[in-house]
C-alpha cells in the first residue's frame, strides 16, 4: 500500500482486484468465525438471571449496550456484569441467585437506568418482571419432602402463600405424618431468587431457573376444553350424546 | 525505510527541552488517566461524597452526573443493524458522542481516551527500542472492511457479535465490572503489536478507529505542517506517527521543489491528532489548528503563512 499514489495513477487494475478480492475473503472468513461466536453466545448457564424488565433473550443481545449502568445502579450488588469465562454471553448483566438474589426494590432502579430499552423502562411493578421461576428440581434431598419441618423457601419467600405454598401430602416413610410440600405457583413467582438462596442444602434443591428452561408450552393449536366453554359461556359440544340402547330382544329397562 | 530511528525526538529534547518534546504525549496519558480515574472513583465518591455520581458506567454508554447520557456512536449503530429501536436516551447519547468527536477530530478518542493505546503505544516503542524489523504488512484499508463487517453482521446473527470480541469495550468494562481473564486480550493485542504487525491493530484493523476516522474526515481541529520549509527531513515524525501514510502529503514540497508557501493541513482522516509528530520536531514543523470557517477568518491565515509573508 505504501507505493499508492494519492492519485491512485500506478495502482493496476490487476493490483486492484487481487487485493480487493484478498480483503474481501478475509472479512468474509473472519465474518463466519464471528457468526459462529455470536451463535454460541445465545446459549447461557441455567443459573444466569437477567435482571428484571429483561427483553427476551434473543432481543436482549440485540439491545444489550453492555454499559452496566444498571449493575451500577442495583443498590444490592446483586447485578454482575459478565466476564469472559462466565456461562452467559460477555459483557451483558446477569445474576446468580444462589450468590446474591434479587431485593425486588419497588422504584426498579436498574431498568430505569438502562439507556437502550434492553432492560424495560416501563415496568412499574416489581411483582410482574418475570426474571426467573423457582422450581423444586430435587424432589429426593429436599428436607421438606422426606417429611421434615424445613420450609425455609416457603419462609423467605417474598409473596408467601401466593408463589410458594405448601401442600400437606401423607408421608409414606413414617405412615403416620404429614409432609408439607413447597409449591410454586409459575402464575405468581418473579424469580427473584429467594428461595434458592435461603435453601439450607448444600446443593439447593430449589432453583431459580430462566422461564423458557423451566416451563413447558402447549401446543399453539391446543383448546382446553373447559377453558373454551367459559369463554363461550356454554359448552362446545351441545350435550352429551345419548346413544340408542341396544337390548337382547324381549326386555325391557 | 530503510533505517528504524531509535531515539526520535531526542533533537527536539535537547534543542526545545524535554518538556517540549513529551508535551502532547504527556498531555495524552493524563487524558486517558483522567477519563478512567473519573469512571473509577463515580462509585465511590456516589457512596461517600454527597451522592454526586460524576460518570456512570463505561465506554460503551455511560451517564455524566445522573443526567447527560453518552453512548458509542458505533455501538448505536449496531443496534439498529440488529433491528432494536434504541430508546431515546441511548441515541441521543450517540449523537452528541458523535458531534463532540467530529468537533475534536475523530480520531482524537483513539489517543486521547481508548484504553488499548498506551499498549500500542508501548509495543510501538519497544518495537523500536529493541529494533524488531520484521512486520507482516496489512493494508490499511482493513479496517474498513472490517468496519463493513461489524455492521452487518447483527444484521445476520440478530446480536451485537462484534461486542463479544471488541477489545476496546472489553478492556474498559474489564478494568471497571472486573477484568476476569480478559487481560488476555490485552496481551495478545501487544504481542500482535510487538511481533507480527507494526502498529497492526490501531493502524490497520480497528474498526472503531475506522468508525472515528470517518466522523473526523471533515473536523475542524487538525494537525497542522504550517512551517514546513523548515523541514530537514530528519525523518522523527516518521518514526513516531501511527499513520506514517498521512505525512508525505504534508511534508511533500510542491512541483518544482524548495520550500513552499502554503501550509499544509494533515487532513487525511487517519491522523488521531496525538500531537506526537509536533513534539518530537526539533524545527518545529507542526502545530494544532482549528479551522473553523468564520467569516473574519480566512483558512490561509496561519502563523506561518503570515511570517512567510513578512520575510
Amino acid at each position: 500500500m505504501d507505493k499508492k499514489n494519492d492519485k491512485n495513477k500506478t495502482l493496476s487494475r490487476r493490483r486492484f482486484l487481487t487485493g480487493t478480492a484478498q480483503a474481501a475473503c478475509a472479512t468474509g472468513l473472519l465474518g463466519l468465525g464471528l457468526t459462529y461466536i455470536a451463535e454460541k453466545s445465545k446459549v447461557h448457564a441455567a443459573q444466569a438471571l437477567r435482571p428484571p424488565g429483561a427483553l427476551p433473550e434473543d432481543d436482549f443481545l440485540a439491545a444489550c449496550l453492555r454499559c452496566g449502568l444498571c449493575v451500577r445502579d442495583c443498590p444490592w450488588d446483586t447485578l454482575k456484569l459478565a466476564k469472559p469465562e462466565d456461562p452467559i454471553a460477555i459483557g451483558t448483566p446477569y445474576f446468580n441467585a444462589r450468590e446474591i438474589p434479587c431485593e425486588m426494590c419497588e422504584d426498579i432502579p436498574c431498568a430505569k437506568a438502562c439507556p437502550s430499552g434492553a432492560l424495560d423502562h416501563h415496568l412499574d411493578d416489581i411483582n410482574e418482571a418475570r426474571m426467573g421461576l423457582a422450581v423444586l428440581i430435587d424432589r429426593q434431598n429436599c428436607l421438606s419432602l422426606q417429611g421434615l419441618r424445613c420450609e425455609v423457601c416457603y419462609r423467605v419467600c417474598p409473596l408467601i402463600d401466593e408463589a410458594i405454598t405448601l401442600k400437606r401430602t401423607h408421608n409414606e416413610r413414617t405412615g403416620a405424618h404429614t409432609s408439607f410440600e413447597p409449591v410454586v405457583n409459575p402464575d405468581v413467582c418473579i424469580g427473584c431468587g429467594k428461595c434458592e438462596k435461603a435453601c439450607v442444602l448444600e446443593e439447593a434443591a430449589i432453583k431459580v431457573m430462566p422461564r423458557d428452561l423451566a416451563m413447558g408450552e402447549l401446543g399453539h393449536h391446543y383448546r382446553l376444553g373447559w377453558e373454551e366453554a367459559e369463554k363461550a359461556g356454554k359448552p362446545l359440544i351441545p350435550d352429551l350424546l345419548d346413544l340408542p340402547d341396544r337390548l337382547p330382544e324381549g326386555t325391557k329397562l | 525505510m530503510s533505517k528504524q530511528k531509535r531515539n526520535p525526538g531526542q533533537e527536539a529534547s535537547e534543542t526545545l527541552g524535554w518538556w517540549h518534546a513529551h508535551r502532547f504525549m504527556i498531555l495524552r496519558r493524563l487524558s486517558q488517566i483522567t477519563v478512567l480515574a473519573l469512571f473509577l472513583l463515580t462509585p465511590w465518591l456516589g457512596a461517600n461524597w454527597l451522592g454526586i455520581h460524576l460518570i456512570d458506567g463505561n465506554l460503551s454508554s455511560s451517564r455524566i452526573l445522573d443526567t447527560v447520557p453518552m453512548t458509542d456512536p458505533l455501538l448505536a449503530l449496531q443496534t439498529l443493524a440488529a433491528l432494536h429501536p434504541l430508546r431515546l436516551t441511548a441515541a441521543a447519547g450517540a449523537l452528541l458522542v458523535a458531534g463532540l468527536y467530529w468537533l475534536i477530530g475523530g480520531r482524537t478518542f483513539c489517543s486521547w481516551v481508548c484504553p488499548i493505546n498506551p499498549v500500542t503505544d508501548l509495543a510501538g516503542v519497544l518495537r523500536r527500542k529493541l529494533d524488531i524489523r520484521t512486520s507482516h504488512r496489512l493494508p490499511r484499508t482493513a479496517r474498513y472492511w472490517l468496519l463493513g463487517l461489524v455492521l452487518v453482521l447483527p444484521l445476520v446473527t440478530g446480536v451485537l457479535a462484534w461486542e463479544i470480541v471488541n477489545p476496546v469495550s472489553q478492556v474498559y468494562r474489564g478494568l471497571l465490572f472486573g477484568m476476569g481473564s480478559g487481560w488476555m486480550l490485552i496481551v495478545a493485542i501487544f504481542l500482535f503489536d510487538l511481533l507480527v504487525s507494526q502498529r497492526g491493530w490501531c493502524g490497520h484493523l480497528c474498526p472503531l478507529g475506522a468508525f472515528y476516522s470517518l466522523i473526523g474526515k471533515a473536523s475542524p481541529v487538525k494537525v497542522n505542517a504550517s512551517r514546513r520549509e523548515q523541514c530537514d527531513d530528519c525523518m522523527d515524525c516518521y518514526a513516531v506517527c501511527p499513520e506514517p501514510q498521512i505525512l508525505p502529503i504534508a511534508l511533500k514540497p510542491a512541483k518544482g521543489g524548495g520550500p513552499v508557501l502554503n501550509p499544509s493541513v494533515l487532513n487525511k482522516r487517519d491522523c488521531t491528532r496525538c500531537g506526537r509528530c509536533i513534539d518530537v520536531c526539533a524545527k518545529q514543523v507542526f502545530d494544532f489548528q482549528m479551522n473553523i470557517k468564520f467569516s473574519r477568518q480566512a483558512p490561509d491565515t496561519s502563523r506561518a503563512t503570515k511570517r512567510s509573508l513578512a520575510k
